[in-house]
């Protein structure tokens, strides 16, 4: 046991696997979820880690921010590396040259390196079932090269690929939902998540890493540069976010959706919408619609968390 | 160690890396690879290999699995050929920059388009400067041998790199030969455990794949070029080591009636036998003709393929790849470089043929052999190079 030096009903180990001197820009809460899955997983984890933000931030040779083993290969393949890890390491468990200390295989990748360029690697990983866990750190755009659109850039977001023109108000097109096509795939275990909402976090990520078998965590990673807000508003944002059912937390555990953290009245998503400079030319128009999909969504869900 | 099977390359080939003892394959199916990875699959499906075969979803993610899986330390193989390699290039580069010991057999398919299955070697020409240790096989024998090389090699903490094994597709996966066998106690012998020096251990962490700003990448690729360069001479004691256990000796440049030959044929890869019965008849002519095989294209043998050709007047280097708007083929390209600063330079002529596994005879090479003749040193023609029986 580590020494704590205040009694808490709940509380978080102080050892900090990511350590601090990283280069993430102020405000990042995509480093903060990285640290929060960094504590939850503990000591005993390989990390396989996609080309981005988080790889950018804490690898610049020769140092390093991480207090276990960590490897970055490629932008579309840390759930095949971290596979590789796994498959590689049981084998070697098998025939008696290492011993099982039950250690967790975590990749990670950005909303880019996951739903876009990966997902291949990632649905490949999952149908193969291996023992690991995958998190997402999803901050809606490709921020590492300059907040370009991805498939999870949500509808009317202004990113620099797809920015708000005269004719074309950002974003064109709905968020891939990558937690239901991990869902999709039977794995055991699938989450959302925050950075504003660390207990969930943190015990989401405990309970995936000790599922056998694929588990999946999505992480909503508020963005304070390409979000167009204040770094001191992020966590702020993340609960908006999760408030307005915008980005509802839930689990499916083996197959059982639960809603973790029920808003019984969402708040209007122009809550949400409105402090963000990369939502700021929406037209009244453009936002009821927002609002009719991400009602219709939340309900949709709340009926699955129901049967 | 005499026991010689009659066995298709592609299954001696999988036994060979049963016998290896294999800790993880990751493959996607790929003709001509095909034979090789679903013997290997039997053989873990049979209990008779204890091993991870993770039937990945690309070519790209069988990398990446080995990537994984050799970080771990665990003994790691794949095995692919032509679009395969191409999608793994990325990989490919990177699993050589991180010094991981992954053996690879590639049976050599030309690229797309226009599509086809078939032997040539665009494939590996693609991923020559990726940091690879590169050797070509002539036989199955030469390939089921240099399974063990190649791991022996690649684990050997002096080199800690990568290996490819190229063999012909088709012309020798599907191919049934007389193999010698070696004893599992040979092999044991001459290939021990796996030890390597990092690995993704939570009781030792290390940060693998890091990336370099301006001040560092240099210095990284620096560091990468001397491995693979300081890795040959612990290739040739490699292939010392193993001919005193079979005693059939391997080296990096090797020469077949070299003595008093004026002009000398160059192949790498199973060309090399149908050259050396076009290298006798014209023996019999009375020809002052000889035979050059490069076994080792990366890195490259300089000074022993120097001392190889120094009493030689003409080379005929055979290509079976191109580089487009170039000139010739790219085995051409290196022996130019190579010879450039010798004293008593030879002439070259390059042939670039057998492509997509067109076949290419004794009298085909016979038929080079005059035109080299003639066309050596004449500086009057207009290309540097031959696509041999090319129809226009």
């Amino acid at each position: 046991m580590e020494s704590l030096n205040v009694y808490s009903a709940r509380l978080v180990t102080k050892k900090e696997n990511f350590a601090p001197g990283h280069r993430a820009c102020q405000g990042c809460a995509e480093a903060l979820a990285v640290r929060m899955v960094a504590k939850a997983l503990g000591n005993n984890v390989v990390v396989a880690s996609a080309t981005g933000c988080m790889e950018i931030i804490s690898s610049p040779l020769p140092f390093t921010n991480w207090r276990v083993p960590w490897i970055h290969v490629a932008f579309e393949n840390a759930a095949a590396v971290a596979s590789g890890a796994e498959a590689g390491t049981k084998a070697l468990i098998r025939k008696g040259k290492l011993p099982d200390k039950g250690t967790v295989f975590l990749g990670m990748g950005g909303d880019g390196a996951t739903s876009d360029i990966g997902l291949q690697a990632l649905s490949g990983a999952f149908e193969r079932g291996h023992d690991f866990l995958y998190v997402c750190y999803d901050n809606e755009a490709y921020m590492n090269t300059g907040i370009q659109r991805s498939s999870a850039t949500p509808f009317g977001a202004a990113t620099t690929t797809s920015p708000a023109g005269k004719v074309k108000p950002g974003q064109l097109t709905w968020k891939k939902n990558m937690p239901e096509i991990a869902a999709a795939h039977n794995i055991p275990y699938v989450a959302t998540a925050c950075a504003s909402y660390p207990f969930d976090l943190l015990r989401k990520v405990e309970k995936a890493a000790k599922k056998k078998g694929p588990a999946y965590v999505h992480i909503l990673a508020v963005c304070p540069t390409g979000w167009r807000i204040p770094p001191d508003k992020a966590i702020w944002i993340g609960r908006l976010a999760v408030e307005s059912g915008v980005f509802p937390l839930y689990e499916v555990e083996d197959g059982k959706y639960r809603i973790t953290h029920d808003v019984p009245e969402l708040k209007p998503v122009i809550d949400y919408l409105k402090p963000q400079g990369r939502f700021r030319h929406l037209t009244p128009d453009l936002i009821s619609q927002i609002q009719e999909r991400v009602t219709a969504d939340y309900n949709k869900l709340k009926i699955k968390a129901q049967s | 160690m005499n026991k010689k099977v009659g066995i298709e390359v592609s299954l001696a080939a999988a036994d060979a890396i049963k016998m290896a003892n294999v800790d993880l394959i990751a493959a996607y199916p790929i003709t001509p690879q095909t034979h090789i990875v679903e013997h290997l699959s039997e053989l873990v499906a049979n209990g008779e290999l204890d091993a991870e075969f993770i039937p990945v979803e690309s070519e790209h993610s069988a990398l990446s699995v080995c990537i994984g899986s050799s970080a771990a330390g665990a003994r790691t193989f794949t095995c692919t050929s032509s679009q395969g390699l191409a999608l793994m290039n990325e990989i490919v580069f990177i699993a050589a920059s991180l010094r991981l010991p992954i053996v690879m057999i590639l049976a050599n398919r030309s690229l797309s388009g226009p599509l086809s299955i078939w032997n040539d070697h665009t494939d590996v020409m693609s991923i020559r400067d990726s940091g690879w240790i590169q050797v070509f096989t002539e036989n199955g024998q030469e390939v089921f041998d240099h399974v063990f090389f190649a791991f022996r090699v690649a684990e050997n903490p002096k080199v800690s790199l990568p290996v490819i094994v190229n063999l012909d597709g088709f012309i020798l996966t599907h191919v049934i030969e007389p193999i010698q066998y070696w004893d599992q106690e040979a092999v044991d012998k001459y290939l021990p455990d796996f030890k390597p020096v990092n690995t993704l251990n939570p009781d030792a962490p290390v940060t693998m794949g890091a990336f370099a700003m301006p001040g560092i990448y240099t210095e990284a690729k620096k560091a990468q070029d001397e491995a693979l360069i300081k890795s040959k001479p612990e290739i040739i004691k490699a292939w010392k080591e193993m001919g005193k256990i079979i005693g059939r000796n391997y080296s990096p440049v090797e020469t077949n009636q070299i003595k008093g030959a004026e002009t000398v044929f160059l192949t790498m890869g199973s060309m090399g036998e149908t050259v050396s019965i076009a290298v006798d008849k014209l023996r019999a002519q009375g020809q002052k003709v000889g035979q050059v095989k490069i076994r080792l294209w990366r890195p490259f043998p300089v000074e022993e393929f120097r001392k190889a050709v120094r009493n030689v007047k003409n080379i005929i280097v055979i290509d079976r790849a191109l580089s487009f708007g170039g000139q010739g083929g790219p085995v051409a390209g290196e022996i130019r470089s190579v010879l450039y600063d010798e004293e008593n330079r030879p002439l070259i002529t390059n042939f670039i043929c057998g492509l997509a596994g067109r076949d290419v005879t004794t009298d085909n090479f016979i038929d080079m052999y005059e035109m080299s003749l003639k066309m050596a040193g004449d500086k009057s023609k207009e290309e540097d190079y031959v696509m041999y029986g090319v129809r226009e």
